[in-house]
C-alpha cells in the first residue's frame, strides 16, 4: 500500500461557465484524518466528490491508494469508500437499522455479522439500540447525524469522506460526536478525509490540514506547522477567525 | 404464491383463446339479438356448436367484425346494406347485392320476411291533437322537439336526406336509442326514429308516421354471412327465409319488451312452432332473468387485471426510462394524455379494423387508457424524490439496479400506489363498455338493458361494477396500509 490515500495529479475541474481547478496537485497521506478547510465555494466539496468519483474532473486523474479511478465500476470501489453528509440524508423508507445495514445487506453479510459490526458501532457512537427500529423522522438530529456516520462506516471503509457530516447539529452535540469520532478512529485507524469549513474543527480532528482559496490550495501541511508558519496572510485570516 | 400466480395468469389469458366454432353475431338492438338467437339455436338444431357474440355496438361494429371473420352471420337489413355499408345509390334485389358483396367475401341469404323500415314515431295523443299523421305534415309544426339515434343522425338514408326530401325544419338532438322512448314518455322529446316492427311501439302507446314521399328504403331482414359459411349451414340458414312478416316479428319483439320471455326463450319457441326444432328437445332457455351474472362479473374481473397488469408492465419501465429527461417524459405524458381524450367508445371502435372483436382489442384499448395514469404517477414520484438520497444511494456504492429498487421504487411507491389505483378504477367503469365489441363483462347487461328499456337489467351491470370498484378501492388502500410506512402514505390513504 503507497503512503497516500488520495493523490490527484494535474486536476482541471470546473462547472459551466467557470473554472475552478486548473492543474491540481495534491497528495493526502493514508490512515489518518486530512481535514479540507476553506470558505464556501472554493471547492472542497468538488474535491471530495471527485475522490468517490460522484464528480469526474475534466482532465487530469484521481487515484485512491494508487489506483486510478476505474469510472466504469464506480459501485464496488465505492464500497470501499465510506460517505456521510452535512444533512445526513437517512433513507426515510427504511428503518435505523436498515439504513445503516442497506450495503451490508447488498453485499450478502449475514444477520449476526450485521448485528455485531452495528452493535460495536453504536457502542463508539453512545448510541440506545432501541432506536434500531425506529425511522429516521423518529428520532433526533443528533442521534441522526451518528447513524449517518454509522451508515459510512458500516464496512469498514479503509477510506472515509465526510462532507461537512458534523455540522448539522447544536455546537455542544457536536463537540459528543467529535469525541466519539475520535474514539472510533482511534480503534478503526482509517484513512478519512473531512470537509469542513470550520477551523477549529479541522484543528481539533486533523492529522493533516489541505487550506483551500478558490481553485487553489493555499497550505497543505501538519495543523502545527500551519497554526506556527501559516503560508501566507490569507491562511493567517483564516486562522484568526476560528 | 408462485404457483398461485401461474394459475392466475392462466386463468387471465385464457380469456383471450380462440374458439374453433360458428360465432353468430348481431348488433346491439333488441330485434337484432332476438334474430341473432334464432339463426343460433337454427345452426345449433342443425348440428353446429355455435358461439354467440350477441350485441356487438353499432352496425360498423357488427359490420367489421364479419369482414374480419370474428362472427359469421349476423341478421342484417337490405337498406342498411346497400345505403349505408356498400354505398350504392338505391336499394337493389338480392342478386345484385351479393355480386356486390362477393368483393368482400361475404354473402346475404335468403330474406326472412318483413321490412323493418326506419319510421319516426311520437305520441299517439299528441299525434292525433296536431293532425299529425304523415311525416309530410312535420313541417307546420317547427316547435316539435327531435330526439334521434345517433346512427340515424349520420346515416346516409337517414336524417339528412329525410330533412332534405321533407323540407323539415328542425335541429335533431343525439339520444341513444334505448333511452328515447323513455324520453318521448317524460315529455323531453317529442319525436324519435324507430323501426316499423319495433315492439316497444304499443307499449309506450307510439304511432308511426306515414312515409308519404317513400323516402325509406326497404330495410329487409336477412342473414348477412361470409361467402365462407359451409353449405350446409347456409342451408340451415336459409330454411328461415319468408317465416317471419311484419305481424309475426312485431310480436315477437313484443314478447321481449314486456319482459314475457328472455331471447333464447322467444327464439326457441318461434323455431318450434315453425317445426324447426325437434319436439322432443329440452328447452335449455332458462326463464331467469340473468343467469350470466357469476361469468360476467368473471370477465370483468379479467379485462381489467389484465389491461391494469400490462399498463403496469409497460408503463413503470417506460417511465423509469424516460423520467431524468424532461422533454422525453413530456413527450411519453403528452401522447399517453392524447390517448385517453379519445371517447372510449371511439377507442373500441378503432381497436376492430385491428384487432377483431372480443377480449383482445377490449384488452387493448384499457391498457391504453391506464397507462397515463401510470406513466403520470411513476414519473411525477420518481422526480419529486429528493435528489440528495440519490446522491448518497450513488455514492454508497449501489448499481443503479439496486438503487432502483431499495431506493427509488420504494420511495416512489406511495404515488404510484395512488397511480396504480385510479387506473384500476378508471378500467373497472370503462370495461363496461367492451361489451360493445363483444368482449363481455358487466356492460353485458347494461347493453342489453338499454336495448330493452330494461332499467333492472341496467343496474344487474352498473352495480356489481361500483361494487367492484369501492372494493378495488378497500383493496388498493389496504394494500398501502401494508407495505408502506406510515409517514410515506399519501394524503388519500391516511383518511
Amino acid at each position: 500500500m503507497t503512503h497516500q490515500s488520495v493523490e490527484f495529479s494535474q486536476v482541471h475541474k470546473g462547472f459551466a461557465n467557470q473554472r475552478l481547478f486548473e492543474g491540481l496537485d495534491l497528495e493526502l497521506p493514508a490512515q489518518q484524518v486530512t481535514a479540507l478547510v476553506g470558505a464556501s465555494g472554493c471547492g472542497k466539496s468538488t474535491l471530495l466528490q471527485m475522490i468517490n468519483g460522484l464528480l469526474q474532473p475534466d482532465a487530469g486523474q484521481v487515484r485512491v491508494f494508487g489506483e486510478p479511478l476505474d469510472y466504469r465500476d464506480l459501485p464496488r470501489i465505492r464500497r470501499k469508500i465510506g460517505y456521510a453528509v452535512q444533512q445526513i440524508a437517512l433513507f426515510p423508507h427504511l428503518t435505523v437499522a436498515a439504513n445503516i445495514a442497506v450495503m451490508a445487506r447488498l453485499e450478502g453479510w449475514s444477520e449476526a455479522a450485521m448485528a455485531q459490526r452495528i452493535s460495536k458501532l453504536f457502542q463508539f457512537m453512545y448510541l440506545d439500540e432501541a432506536l434500531l427500529e425506529r425511522y429516521p423522522h423518529e428520532i433526533s438530529g443528533g442521534q441522526a447525524q451518528r447513524v449517518g456516520l454509522c451508515r459510512a462506516m458500516m464496512l469498514d471503509p479503509p477510506l472515509l469522506l465526510l462532507d461537512e457530516a458534523f455540522s448539522a447539529v447544536d455546537p455542544i452535540t457536536r463537540v459528543d460526536v467529535h469525541s466519539r469520532f475520535q474514539a472510533l478512529q482511534e480503534a478503526e485507524a482509517r484513512s478519512v478525509v473531512l470537509v469542513t469549513h470550520d477551523m477549529q474543527e479541522a484543528l481539533k480532528l486533523a492529522d493533516y490540514l489541505v487550506v483551500l482559496e478558490p481553485g487553489r490550495v493555499l497550505q497543505a501541511a501538519v495543523p502545527e506547522e500551519v497554526v506556527r508558519q501559516p503560508a501566507n496572510e490569507q491562511v493567517a485570516r483564516l486562522l484568526e477567525a476560528r | 404464491m408462485q404457483r398461485l400466480l401461474v394459475f392466475l395468469m392462466a386463468w387471465l389469458l385464457a380469456g383471450l383463446a380462440p374458439a374453433a366454432t360458428l360465432t353468430v353475431g348481431s348488433k346491439l338492438d333488441s330485434e337484432g339479438r332476438l334474430l341473432g338467437e334464432i339463426f343460433a339455436q337454427k345452426l345449433e338444431a342443425s348440428g353446429f356448436e355455435v358461439e354467440r357474440q350477441l350485441g356487438l355496438g353499432s352496425t360498423s361494429v357488427a359490420w367489421q367484425a364479419l369482414l374480419s371473420g370474428e362472427i359469421d352471420v349476423y341478421p342484417e337489413y337490405t337498406g342498411t346494406l346497400a345505403l349505408s355499408l356498400l354505398e350504392l345509390d338505391s336499394t337493389p334485389g338480392r342478386p345484385r347485392l351479393n355480386r356486390e358483396l362477393q368483393e368482400v367475401d361475404l354473402i346475404a341469404l335468403p330474406a326472412l320476411g318483413f321490412n323493418n323500415t326506419y319510421a319516426l314515431t311520437m305520441k299517439q295523443s299528441q299525434a292525433e291533437e296536431l293532425g299529425i299523421e304523415r311525416i309530410g305534415d312535420l313541417a307546420e309544426h317547427p316547435q316539435l322537439r327531435l330526439g334521434l339515434s345517433h346512427e340515424f343522425i349520420q346515416r346516409n338514408d337517414g336524417w339528412p336526406g329525410l330533412k332534405e326530401r321533407y323540407g323539415l325544419p328542425f335541429t335533431p338532438r343525439g339520444v341513444e336509442h334505448g333511452l328515447a322512448y323513455e324520453a318521448i314518455n317524460a315529455d323531453r322529446i317529442d319525436l324519435t326514429d324507430a323501426y316499423s316492427t319495433d315492439g316497444d311501439l304499443e307499449r309506450f302507446q307510439l304511432v308511426l308516421l306515414d312515409d308519404n314521399l317513400d323516402y325509406f328504403p326497404q330495410y329487409l331482414a336477412l342473414p348477412l354471412a361470409r361467402a365462407s359459411l359451409s353449405a350446409r349451414a347456409q342451408a340451415s340458414l336459409s330454411e328461415l327465409a319468408g317465416l317471419l312478416d311484419e305481424t309475426r316479428m312485431q310480436a315477437l319483439n313484443a314478447r321481449i319488451a314486456t319482459q314475457e320471455g328472455s331471447f333464447a326463450q322467444v327464439a326457441e319457441d318461434f323455431l318450434q312452432e315453425e317445426g324447426l326444432l325437434d319436439a322432443g328437445r329440452e328447452g335449455q332457455a332458462s326463464g331467469r332473468k340473468w343467469d350470466k351474472l357469476g361469468t360476467n362479473l368473471l370477465e370483468h374481473l379479467q379485462l381489467t387485471l389484465l389491461a391494469l397488469l400490462l399498463a403496469c408492465l409497460v408503463g413503470l419501465p417506460l417511465a423509469i426510462l424516460v423520467y431524468r429527461s424532461p422533454r422525453l417524459s413530456q413527450g411519453v405524458l403528452y401522447v399517453a394524455g392524447l390517448l385517453q381524450t379519445i371517447p372510449s367508445i371511439a377507442l373500441l371502435a378503432l381497436m376492430i379494423p385491428l384487432f377483431g372483436i372480443g377480449f383482445l382489442p377490449a384488452i387493448i384499448a384499457l391498457f391504453l387508457y391506464s397507462l397515463l395514469p401510470i406513466v403520470r404517477a411513476a414519473i411525477t414520484s420518481l422526480l419529486t424524490i429528493n435528489p440528495l438520497l440519490v446522491q448518497v444511494s450513488s455514492g454508497m456504492g449501489m448499481t443503479a439496479s439496486e438503487q432502483l429498487r431499495h431506493i427509488l421504487l420504494p420511495l416512489a411507491a406511495p404515488n404510484l400506489l395512488v397511480g396504480i389505483k385510479t387506473a384500476a378504477i378508471i378500467n373497472i367503469g370503462t370495461a363496461t363498455l367492451a361489451a360493445f365489441i363483444g368482449a363481455g363483462g358487466l356492460g353485458e347487461p347494461i347493453v342489453t338493458g338499454l336495448a330493452l328499456n330494461d332499467h333492472t337489467l341496467v343496474l344487474y351491470g352498473a352495480v356489481p361494477a361500483a361494487l367492484m370498484a369501492i372494493i378495488t378501492e378497500l383493496l388498493f388502500n389496504l394494500a398501502e396500509r401494508r407495505w408502506i410506512p406510515a409517514h410515506l402514505r399519501g394524503v388519500q390513504a391516511k383518511a
